[in-house]
């Protein structure tokens, strides 16, 4: 009965990591599934993680997506995520130990403040951006918000991020596509797909 | 055909799949898509009990009625459920039974990392734990067969990582459903009296034996040989980060993690040279192989606490890596979850925060309020304390805490373990004021419902308690309904009933602002008049997302207008997050609160 498998051989080591960071809210749950989605349609195996429940009260919201030949955990360690997709700006330098020296950033120029800024107590850091550029080679800054604003739906910001992704991954525009026509509703497609060429071109 | 779910999508998919048509749970994070997700397929039949005790009941009735039950809980949900838990064990179950325990290790959403491998070993049932998605959906498939099998309620224990993070399974067509509820009068077997409960109990020793030689011979607890220097015993989403970080080492996956095999672990453990048991929460698993009398690793090396991830397995066995990546030095601000935008609790937090009493919280979002500014309760310690708890303490205090404690509580926890208390303190004369925040729904969790709302799980029409009603009936001497939009109203409903001798109930009613259902009204948002400000703080202290100071210091001089001698800033609403409900508009004393144009 018992199942005995001996030594297999399976590749984990061209197992890569991407990182989405933001606020509850933005559409980063719905943007790792999409991603998570089309990596499935290229034949790779995928798995992804993040945590529900208390997080989505405008707290921090983090989506790990791991993808290759065979993905076992759901979740990267520290200094091992290949890109970082931060949905805003404050939110790009909280997980900047997640990276690799050559990992790449993309930075979602917005400012959402949280309590303690609101409160007065602590600032807002400002130069985020700067900050992240003097460490990464690779940083990509882009105004989601206009690009959405663009393509005519404002809530079309985490598409449009997808659009700047997928410019970094080797997955054919007809399967982003394909899976975007699955995804939303016929109202928002338009839309949405307007919206991650745009980004994808930005 | 391959889809991507999560956990939990994936084990109510493996239960439609294999047939199963009765699901009943308890709404809780991070186990509430099982049932959500179960009660959208064809044919099924499903309900959100009012809390774990009572799903755990239903299920029982619907499985010695011969039915195959589903029912769902999160971790502490179990020890709600415990008293039929551990006679349910002694019956058995006629149909089948299988619930599901999905822990929180970290505490993402709970107020504890109870470890519940430990109430199978208590209540004597077995448990299997998946490591991904496909196996959540294959396992309970196996929970159900065993039930069945063995006669006994089976546990399948997730964790937030298996219940919510995605991977590819494999879904099948649904097999046949083949109904064979009937009434079986067995009173030997169902009635738990003395006499009979001690024949059941040698039956549980039976069976427990049975399903010890069964772990041995289980396809699910997996032997997978590569180099022999290290054999690492786990189970779980844990197999997963090990795997990742050392896919040399020997692996024993146990799919079963209550009864162990001893026979395959010996096994295993004679074939490898250094043995690790590598487990989240409680040396479980490493405390009774060290019982059988074999040297392994475990706690010694790995924490105690929170869950793991592929680092900290890295890091237990081969020390913490340099960090190859130098982070900036600034001070990050940290971003936990608020009350939303236009939440109506903030506005009675914000009168509870002033009137300096003892607040018992709950369990729900307005525990939020514990936090800076707000700083509106003082205790919280799971679903329903807070009537029990103010109760109490006024008894304690007697006159010191005459108009000072209060205990506050959400609709649907109440509900869920809080009329009880609340009989208890109108049949013991207590003093305390009991506020029921009412917002027409369980927020928290997504929105589910409950006997208060009007609607059942599967959307049909159902009748809508009068929780006003319910405690005048229970015996509470004062039951006043409140707007928390009305600041003014609540703060004086609020000191009349503290001022009261009595019991007194009142009910903070105001939808929650994420749910449609109740929203009729369309409000603008607001702005502040720089004009008017005097940089008096009272609105931010309410700690509402889209309002946020500014100080003077940090503005171009040209753009500071200053309307009070010593003020040091503005308050700024962001337009695009206001919701326009006005509780800051009542906070501030000189007008500067105004209407978008």
């Amino acid at each position: 009965m018992t199942k005995k498998s001996t030594s297999q051989k399976i590749n984990t080591l061209g197992v890569k990591s991407i990182l989405m960071a933001g606020v509850g809210g933005q559409g980063i749950l719905r943007a790792s599934d999409i991603l998570c989605l089309v990596m499935m349609e290229a034949g790779m195996d995928v798995k992804k993680s993040e945590v529900h429940g208390m997080a989505q009260r405008g707290g921090c919201v983090t989506s790990h997506i791991r993808y290759g030949g065979k993905v076992y955990s759901p979740i990267e360690r520290k200094g091992n995520v290949d890109i970082l997709l931060a949905f805003e700006k404050l939110e790009s330098l909280r997980y900047l130990d997640y990276l690799k020296p050559d990992s790449r950033i993309i930075v979602n120029e917005l400012e959402l403040y949280p309590p303690a800024v609101n409160l007065g107590d602590m600032t807002y850091p400002e130069q985020a951006i700067d900050l992240v550029k003097e460490t990464f080679k690779t940083v990509k800054v882009v105004k989601a918000h206009e690009i959405a604003r663009k393509a005519g739906n404002l809530r079309a910001e985490n598409t449009a991020l997808l659009g700047v992704l997928s410019q970094w991954l080797d997955l054919e525009v007809t399967m982003w596509e394909k899976i975007l026509w699955e995804v939303f509703p016929k109202k928002v497609v338009d839309a949405n797909l307007k919206a991650f060429h745009l980004g994808r071109e930005a | 055909m391959k889809v991507l779910m999560s956990g939990n999508e994936a084990i109510a998919r493996g239960a439609y799949e294999l047939g199963i048509r009765f699901g009943v749970g308890y709404p809780g994070t991070p186990s509430t898509e099982i049932l959500e997700e179960f009660s959208k397929y064809d044919g099924v039949y499903a309900e959100w009990a009012p809390n774990e005790k009572v799903a755990l009941e239903v299920g029982i009735g619907a499985a010695v009625a011969g039915a195959r039950a589903l029912v769902t809980m999160k971790h502490v949900g179990v020890n709600v459920a415990a008293d039929p838990l551990f006679t349910v064990s002694y019956t058995g179950t006629n149909g089948a039974l299988v619930i599901i325990t999905a822990d929180d290790p970290s505490l993402h959403s709970s107020q504890n990392e109870q470890d519940n491998r430990n109430y199978a070993k208590f209540a004597k049932i077995p448990m299997l734990e998946p490591a991904d998605s496909q196996e959540a959906k294959e396992f309970i498939k196996i929970a159900f067969a065993l039930s069945e099998k063995f006669d006994t309620p089976v546990f399948l224990r997730t964790t937030t990582r298996v219940s919510h993070s995605k991977s590819v399974v494999i879904i099948e067509d649904p097999q046949p459903v083949e109904n064979k509820t009937e009434i079986r009068i067995m009173p030997s077997k169902y009635v738990m009296v003395p006499a009979m409960a001690r024949m059941r109990r040698l039956e549980v020793e039976k069976r427990m034996h049975a399903l010890r030689d069964y772990a041995d011979t289980f396809a699910e607890n997996r032997t997978e040989i590569n180099n022999t220097e290290v054999g690492v015993i786990t189970a779980g989403m844990p197999y997963n980060y090990v795997k990742d970080i050392f896919p040399e080492f020997s692996y024993l996956k146990l799919g079963m993690v209550h009864p162990l095999p001893e026979k395959l672990i010996r096994e295993f453990a004679a074939k490898v040279k250094k043995l690790y048991v590598i487990e989240e929460l409680d040396p479980f698993i490493e405390e009774q192989i060290r019982a059988m009398g074999i040297e392994v690793a475990g706690k010694d090396v790995f924490p105690f606490t929170n869950e793991f991830d592929p680092g900290v397995i890295e890091t237990a066995l081969k020390g913490k890596p340099a960090s190859l990546v130098k982070l900036p030095e600034v001070a990050i601000p940290p971003r936990p979850p608020n009350l939303c935008p236009g939440c109506p609790h903030r506005g009675l937090f914000h009168v509870l925060g002033k009137l300096k009493t003892f607040v018992a919280g709950d369990i729900g979002c307005y525990t939020l309020s514990f936090m800076k500014p707000l700083e509106g309760m003082h205790s919280c310690i799971c679903m329903g304390a807070s009537v029990g708890m103010a109760h109490g303490m006024s008894k304690a205090l007697q006159e010191k805490g005459k108009g000072k404690v209060v205990g506050v509580i959400g609709d649907g926890t109440f509900l869920h373990s809080g009329v009880t208390p609340l009989l208890n303190m109108a049949y013991n004369q207590g003093e305390a004021v009991i506020v029921i925040c009412d917002n027409r729904t369980t927020a928290m969790t997504g929105m589910q419902e409950h006997p208060a709302t009007g609607y059942t799980l599967q959307g049909r029409k159902a009748k809508e308690l009068d929780i006003a009603a319910l405690a005048k009936v229970l015996g509470i001497d004062s039951v006043r309904v409140v707007d928390p939009y009305d600041i003014k109203n609540t703060r004086d409903v609020l000191r009349e009933e503290l001022a009261r001798p009595g019991s007194s109930v009142v009910i903070s009613r105001r939808s929650c602002v994420l749910f449609k259902r109740h929203q009729t009204e369309i409000r603008k948002p607001l702005r502040v008049d720089v004009n008017k400000c005097i940089g008096c703080r009272n609105c931010i202290g309410l700690g509402c997302p889209p309002i946020a100071w500014r100080k003077f210091a940090d503005m171009p001089a040209d753009q500071v207008i200053r309307n009070a001698k010593k003020q040091e800033g503005n308050s700024f609403i962001d337009g695009d997050l206001c919701t326009g409900c006005t509780i800051c508009q009542q906070v501030c004393k000189v007008g500067a609160i105004v209407e978008v144009e």
